[in-house]
């Protein structure tokens, strides 16, 4: 069913005239008193409430300790059949290193077996008789490293702190020109503490700005539809934009409190660097928190219920926004014909601008182009939105 | 110009489908005018037509005046609404709703207080001006919401079946509330399934099939139909030859 009076040529003219100073007071003064009820509607939903508010902090939190890449406490066992200088310096190494500790120093590898079976070990380093001497020679001089791999990513990641270990271990000693030949083989490749926590805080921001924006003013929107609230609304005199920025506004608002926190508990909890401009962030996320209002505004006058608006909304934005986005999955590992579908992703273009700005500290001069696309999705998703918002009421 | 409402050949089709066909007819001001019709007669599609939203396929309709189409603006400020489904917001109190739709309507506060104040008493709602709605028994929530409808003095306003599911005591006392706001000039566009409410309305019409099959004071139609009430008119009409049609609008 067709709506479309409010989009006849005489409305469109008054869209956009300021009319007398009474007229003006008396059009802010309605959609003045939209806003305060929608604050009231929020305000009143103390769980709902509750839970926006400490969504981004639980957040930031739990995704920050469960997406740490990097493992502390490696309890390992260590075999030294005949212990010299060179593997006593090597095992005071991994003792004084916070982590790792060594839970068993043995001669023989037999007891090696029963630690890791009761889950006492994580890893085993075992040298073999005549290391140091071996060293001295400059012949390779072997150890073997053993992990528990049942968690293959934990195990490669414990090989390569070892692996670091061994090596600082070897320039140390200044050893250019003789090896120590590590048994197996191990990628070197250090991850600095907590650096997947930094790359992660910026998607989450824009996770939960996602989740705010879209998400609950497509609920809220599909609410009033559901109720028969929103035809009172379009019987009076107030337009649909005024209805659009009466119902989006206060969710902004929200949106933009909780960016602040999710900063706020990044930088506390896990001392997150912040390097750019808070300023430049914060628009940013002001105009990423307006295309999810869009959107939301979208999604809710396509669907009939509040339902299905808020699976309209999961499926329609918190999925690609969090699965093509960049997020988790870098884009880079994506199949190629999945590749293009990412620029679709509000948030995929957010993400950019999120770590350019926290992690390597740039400005509008490097991020444009994406500030740039944003600004023509909102632009593209706000016309869609009172256009179809207009179009299918009945 | 004396007639509140003047209809002109309204039509909307929804495809093959007809809804409304060619409706015409007057409503003078300060009138009660009963809109009948069975479920999905095309009474809704014409309300919203009426209220502007719903484009009329063809055909036109002024309302207070005020061309439905051309002048959708100046018809919403003259009109109120109240819905068949309940229309106040359940999580806002009572003054809440009555702030939130004087500021939408460009009422100012001073004019807000007063009209609340009265309404309240009117109303006898003084205890739970602070109570939210949702807490109301339904009567009180009807007459509440049709009190809102008027509070910015629409000279014409539609009742969409405004007393479903309301008790007879209470359907008893919002028709007193009706007849009040028609001595005062108001113009009183309802639609009810209850007959007996028709009896009270000045004049009515009743809808088949997206026509007018009658239309006059409730003695004229029975006389017409030489029936003793409006339910026999009502069953005649919608009866003969009355194929089962989708339901719409």
């Amino acid at each position: 069913m067709k709506f479309s009076y409010s989009w006849c040529a005489p409305d469109r003219r008054r869209l956009f005239s300021m009319g007398n100073p009474q007229q003006l007071w008396r059009r802010n003064s309605a959609v003045r008193a939209f806003i305060v009820k929608e604050m009231r509607h929020i305000l009143r939903d103390r769980q709902t409430l509750t839970i926006l508010l400490l969504l981004p902090l639980a957040m930031v939190v739990l995704f920050g300790f469960a997406l740490r890449n990097d493992i502390t406490d490696v309890r390992v066992a260590i075999v030294d059949p005949a212990p010299d200088p060179a593997t006593i310096a090597l095992r005071d190494r991994f003792a004084g290193n916070p982590r790792f500790s060594i839970v068993a120093i043995s001669p023989t590898n037999v007891g090696v077996e029963p630690l890791f079976r009761r889950g006492d070990a994580d890893m085993a380093l075992e040298f073999r008789s005549g290391f140091g001497e071996s060293l001295a020679r400059g012949t390779p001089a072997r150890l073997l490293l053993i992990g528990d791999a049942s968690d293959p990513n934990t195990a490669s990641m414990m090989a390569a702190y070892a692996g670091a270990v061994i090596a600082g271990y070897q320039s140390a000693i200044g050893a250019t020109g003789q090896s120590i030949q590590i048994v197996p083989q191990f990628r070197m490749k250090y991850n600095p503490t907590l650096e997947s926590v930094n790359l992660f805080v910026p998607g989450l921001i824009a996770l939960v700005l996602t989740l705010i924006t879209a998400l609950m003013t497509a609920i809220s929107l599909s609410r009033e539809k559901e109720r028969g609230t929103l035809e009172i609304l379009l019987v009076s005199p107030l337009r649909p934009w005024q209805i659009i920025l009466g119902k989006v506004l206060p969710y902004l608002l929200l949106a933009f409190g909780n960016v602040v926190t999710a900063l706020l508990a990044a930088w506390a909890v896990f001392h997150v660097p912040f390097r750019g401009s808070l300023i430049l962030l914060l628009v940013s996320s002001v105009l990423y928190s307006m295309v999810g209002l869009a959107l939301g505004v979208l999604i809710a006058a396509l669907t009939s219920s509040q339902r299905a608006a808020m699976l309209g909304a999961l499926v329609g934005t918190m999925l690609p926004n969090t699965l093509l986005s960049g997020m988790i999955f870098p884009i880079a590992s994506l199949p190629g014909w999945l590749r293009p579908i990412t620029y679709l992703a509000p948030a995929r273009w957010f993400i950019v601008i999120a770590r350019g700005i926290m992690l390597r500290g740039v400005g509008v001069a490097y991020l444009w182009r994406e500030l740039v696309v944003l600004t023509v999705m909102l632009v593209l998703l706000f016309g869609a939105a009172v256009r179809s918002f207009n179009a299918r009421l009945a | 110009m004396s007639s509140a409402i003047e209809v002109r050949g309204l039509t909307r089709r929804f495809g093959d489908f007809t809804a409304v066909d060619s409706i015409t007819f007057d409503i003078q001001a300060g009138e009660v005018f009963g809109f009948l019709g069975a479920n999905g007669a095309g009474k809704t599609t014409a309300i919203k037509m009426l209220i502007g939203l719903l484009a009329p396929t063809s055909g036109n309709a002024s309302v207070a005046g005020f061309d439905v189409v051309r002048n959708a603006d100046e018809v919403r400020r003259h009109i109120g609404y109240m819905s068949q489904r309940f229309s106040l917001y359940e999580d806002l109190t009572v003054r809440e709703n009555i702030t939130l739709y004087g500021g939408i309507y460009g009422l100012t506060d001073a004019e807000i207080r007063d009209r609340a104040t009265a309404l309240i008493r009117e109303l006898q709602l003084d205890d739970a001006i602070d109570a939210r709605v949702a807490s109301l028994p339904l009567g009180w929530k009807q007459k509440l919401a049709f009190s809102v409808a008027m509070l910015h003095r629409p000279t014409v306003v539609f009742l969409d079946e405004p007393t479903g599911g309301v008790d007879p005591i209470t359907r008893r006392q919002f028709w007193e509330m009706i007849y009040g706001e028609a001595e005062r000039g108001t113009t009183v566009f309802v639609t009810t399934h209850y007959l007996d409410e028709a009896e009270y309305c000045d004049r009515i019409s009743i809808m088949v099939d997206g026509r007018i099959a009658a239309m006059g004071t409730p003695g004229e139609v029975k006389q017409k139909f030489s029936a003793e009430s409006l339910d026999e008119v009502f069953v005649q009409l919608v009866r003969p030859g009355s194929t089962p049609t989708l339901q719409h609008g």
